[in-house]
């Protein structure tokens, strides 16, 4: 971890140790690792419209989740973030959950 | 295929599990017979007051540590972790025989999934030990009625590399091949030996992600052979209201359009965190936007082994597949939540214009 920008290079989490540009751990490309992790940001926030819930990435080490009503959460690794939201929503995230889907095909009709 | 890093100098762990009375003992007795095993460290988890496996195993006391509260499922996890750190340290001083593996013998009221996770996730051990693999034994003469009955043994099953069919050469052996087709119903993709007919070799079958190529490939052949498409009904048997396995069943999932990487992750990670007790299994091969090579995933309930890369296409088919274990789980839905994730992925990343950071040359 550089310790001015507390960029650390592994969140440790299993999404990010796998040897493909972009993918941290064992890659030395900066930009492509940087690049990667806004690319998740992106999805994350994506997936996260139907909960109204926002979530940043902080210093490139920690994420922060917050809410419409500016509850916020900051955790240290992907793996915590769906539990977060589960508890900051206090319902089921349930990628089964037709409604969902429905929610996130909607999404994908309204893109460009 | 490519060196990983990580793997070099990690302890190998084998898990040891099977119902009560399933003969985990008698084949690590056998095992721990074989030259291949000279240098293993055995971990014993004592369930109840005597220790009686602790006694069966004398030849090896030397590197052997008794768990010794009874449970291996929850309570016992920091045991498993404070036992392996403790073999840890004694060989970096040289207080014991060196050893270059270690076997874990589970109660065979455990359900495998909390220990092998303690070792992925804790953050010393993961630096020292590896799981290796998973080893089950069933028994020819109760394992049928048990996997119908209890639901550890379906887990045990679910969670296993390798299966070992053990006291068939008994009498009151059942059919084995009713056997044999319901562990190909719950878990196609493990390897499945006869005891009696086994070397130590059969066992110390690495399925690590780090070193899984062959194993994938074979696993995914016989999932092929076994495992019903999606959109099959389960085969249900006769008569089997109540039983522990009747909503268990495994599937394959064959996705034509390439995978978005940082999509498949998130869909993933989120069904694990909601239903990851009730997927007993994932393993596949997936073919990733941007990636020649093909890359293997592993998990076991909420724990997946970090992928890896392999070298090739196993078939010479350019094809995601991916075999689930899943306990009452609509595997119709879980495709569905997939192309939807995927979708959505491509569609998001797609976007563009906001990309923050571009490649400066």
């Amino acid at each position: 971890m550089c310790s001015l920008c507390g960029v650390l290079g592994c969140d440790d989490h299993w999404t990010s140790a796998i040897a493909r540009p972009g993918i941290y751990t064992r890659n030395t490309d900066r930009l492509a690792r940087r690049r990667e992790a806004a690319n998740r940001i992106r999805l994350a926030n994506a997936l996260l419209e139907p909960s109204r819930l926002k979530i940043a990435e902080w210093q490139g080490a920690s994420y922060v989740l917050s809410s419409p009503t500016g509850r916020t959460q900051v955790f240290e690794s992907l793996a915590h973030l769906w539990p977060e939201v589960e508890a900051m929503t206090a319902r089921a995230l349930d990628p089964l959950d037709p409604d969902f889907l429905e929610r996130l095909k909607q999404r994908i009709e309204a893109a460009p | 295929m490519t060196a990983e890093p990580r793997s070099a100098n990690l302890t190998p762990v084998n898990f040891l599990t099977g119902f009560l009375g399933s003969g985990k003992t008698t084949l690590l007795q056998r095992l721990l017979a074989d030259p291949a095993m000279a240098n293993a460290a055995v971990l014993i988890n004592e369930f109840g007051e005597v220790g009686l496996d602790h006694h069966l195993l004398d030849r090896i006391d030397d590197n052997v540590v008794l768990l010794k509260s009874g449970c291996l499922c929850c309570t016992v996890r920091g045991e498993v972790a404070d036992a392996l750190q403790k073999l840890d340290s004694q060989r970096g001083r040289g207080e014991i025989p060196w050893f270059d593996r270690v076997v874990i013998e589970t109660t065979g009221l455990a359900d495998p999934f909390p220990a092998l996770s303690t070792i992925q996730s804790h953050p010393v051990l993961r630096s020292h030990f590896a799981i290796a693999n998973v080893v089950v034994t069933v028994d020819a003469v109760n394992g049928s009625r048990q996997i119908d009955e209890r639901l550890e043994a379906v887990r045990q099953v679910g969670a296993a590399d390798v299966i070992v069919i053990t006291k068939t050469d008994m009498s009151e052996a059942a059919d084995t091949d009713a056997l044999l087709e319901k562990l190909n119903r719950l878990n196609p993709s493990a390897r499945r030996v006869i005891a009696q007919e086994a070397s130590a070799d059969d066992f110390l079958v690495d399925a690590s992600a780090e070193r899984s190529e062959e194993w994938l490939s074979e696993a995914l052949s016989l999932s092929e052979e076994f495992a019903a498409p999606v959109h099959h009904h389960h085969h249900e048997e006769e008569g089997n209201h109540g039983h522990a396995h009747s909503s268990v069943r495994s599937f394959s999932m064959v996705i034509e359009e390439r995978i978005d990487w940082t999509g498949f992750g998130m869909w993933l990670t989120m069904l694990l965190n909601r239903h990851g007790d009730r997927v007993f299994r994932v393993k596949g091969i997936l073919d990733i936007e941007g990636e020649e090579r093909p890359v293997a995933i592993h998990g076991v309930q909420r724990l997946v082994h970090p992928p890896v890369h392999m070298s090739a296409w196993p078939d010479r088919r350019r094809q995601s597949r991916i075999v689930f274990i899943v306990d009452g789980l609509d595997p119709a839905r879980i495709e569905e939540s997939f192309h939807v994730f995927n979708r959505l992925s491509e569609k998001v990343l797609a976007q563009g214009g906001t990309l923050p950071l571009r490649r400066a040359s």
